[in-house]
């Protein structure tokens, strides 16, 4: 597949998306190979929320540890997308389900539910999402922007933990 | 491509047992997720697509050869262990062309000669899977292309009950030849699927022929399930044709298969088994992210009820 996978990613495509997420040759081809292989319809998306392979790569680029941008340091260009403040960005967007730049607690309540399953009652779950806006909310309006989001996080290690040590 | 990650979700969370909830949760599901997609075991395989193309070719090729020159043979016992060398070997090249692990359970309950088997259709494939463990006499029309080459070789070799089209409504012919195989109790077993056995079922025959066809003590069944996790055998026939279908096979993860040969039973009990198969893996897939959750689960409200009772 090793072939077939470059010819067909086009080669401006790939410098793009090298530019982009600053992966290198080899990896984005791996990684096609294995975008192709789980795209079963073969329509060049994955799942009902139809992500390309640009954006599966996007979303990949930003779980690069950040020690990969020693190298490639571009003062003047765009942040790269595996910057501290991206990958918080990231996380923040994962709780935003509106996209509305807030966190309110029904956007909570919806993600917890989503990582405890039906093992936790609603009083309780309601009583923890009280818990976290109440910490962290600092403009009063029972919500978390992002800024209060990053707050939050500032002792957090954001670098290991939202990592993925790729090979070369 | 990547290194996982393999420590368990305590770590993960960085976590002694009983912590709270907290906002930064979120980095340790989603780098998994993340970590489960791109996973890197698998996607070796794909450089090998080359050598499991040819590998394939082999094995039909094999198949046709082998038949043509055991077909050459007078009748005899020879012939027919012959017969089933170049069926078994030539199935199990092509089975390692498609990743096949296949899995029989209950070996003890494998259809004997002069017998019937009826067994669940999945996939085009189904068929290289079974003949893998034992040889089987086919019943079915005569395709064209490919699949009629290998039909017609492998009539050479050992009787099947190949029907052209025209034949399939001469119901009689269809009666005569299936009474004709079964009374013969040196043949091999005969494999038919459920649309097969519907449509027998359907055809207006004479007492006796009923009365053979339909003994009751002469069927068995085995029951045939994929993983789909692995690869996905579906063949949608208005997209594919047969060998773009089988290419896809080849390139897939892996075929992976469990065969349940089942114990005589009543028709009831058959259809139970059946239903417990589908059921076990709709559950597997549930209770993996149930635990998931329940642990998760246990993790933070452990704290929170201990917080409640400090307040």
């Amino acid at each position: 597949m090793g072939s077939r996978a470059s010819t067909l990613l086009r080669d401006e495509e790939l410098e793009e998306i090298k530019k982009e997420t600053g992966c290198e040759f080899g990896q984005i081809t791996r990684l096609y190979s294995r975008f192709t292989s789980l795209d079963k319809g073969e329509n060049g998306t994955l799942r009902e929320d139809q992500v390309n392979f640009r954006g599966f790569m996007r979303t990949l680029a930003h779980f690069r540890p950040i020690e990969d941008n020693e190298k490639s340091k571009d003062v003047n260009g765009p942040e790269p997308l595996n910057s501290r403040s991206n990958k918080l960005h990231f996380a923040f967007r994962l709780y935003d389900l509106d996209k509305d730049d807030k966190i309110s607690r029904d956007e909570l309540l919806q993600v917890l539910r989503m990582m405890v399953g039906v093992n936790i009652s609603d009083e309780q779950l309601g009583s923890i999402a009280d818990r976290t806006i109440q910490e962290a909310d600092q403009d009063g309006d029972s919500a978390i922007s992002f800024t209060e989001f990053v707050k939050v996080l500032e002792k957090v290690d954001v670098e290991q933990k939202m990592s993925i040590r790729f090979l070369h | 491509i990547i290194q996982r990650d393999e420590s368990p979700m305590e770590k993960g969370l960085s976590g002694l047992r009983g912590r709270d909830f907290e906002l930064s949760d979120v980095f340790y599901f989603s780098k998994k997720g993340l970590e489960a997609i791109v996973e890197d075991e698998v996607t070796q395989r794909f450089s090998s697509e080359e050598l499991v193309v040819t590998l394939a070719f082999i094995g039909i090729g094999l198949l046709v050869m082998g038949t043509t020159l055991v077909g050459q043979l007078p009748e005899s016992s020879l012939k027919n262990w012959l017969s089933e060398l170049v069926h078994l070997t030539c199935c199990r090249i092509c089975v390692r062309a498609l990743s096949g692990t296949i899995h029989y359970h209950n070996k003890q309950y494998k259809p004997q000669k002069g017998g019937i088997c009826v067994a669940n259709h999945t996939s085009p494939i189904d068929v290289l899977i079974l003949t893998m463990d034992g040889c089987y006499a086919m019943v079915g029309q005569v395709h064209g292309g490919l699949l009629g080459i290998i039909q017609r070789a492998m009539v050479k070799a050992c009787p099947h009950v190949w029907f052209e089209r025209s034949e399939m409504k001469d119901r009689h012919l269809v009666t005569q030849r299936l009474r004709e195989h079964i009374a013969d109790k040196k043949k091999l077993p005969i494999l038919i699927f459920p649309e097969e056995m519907f449509g027998l079922l359907a055809i207006n025959m004479d007492e006796r022929s009923r009365h053979l066809i339909f003994n009751w003590n002469a069927f068995s069944f085995l029951f045939s399930q994929y993983n789909p996790q692995f690869g996905d055998a579906f063949w949608n026939s208005s997209k594919y044709n047969m060998v773009s279908y089988l290419l896809r096979m080849m390139t897939s993860w892996a075929i992976v298969c469990d065969v349940w040969y089942m114990p005589p039973m009543t028709r009831e009990k058959g259809e139970d088994a059946v239903q417990d198969g589908g059921l076990k893996r709709a559950k597997v897939k549930d209770t993996f992210k149930e635990e998931q959750q329940k642990n998760y689960s246990k993790m933070i409200v452990g704290n929170e009820s201990l917080n409640s009772e400090a307040n």
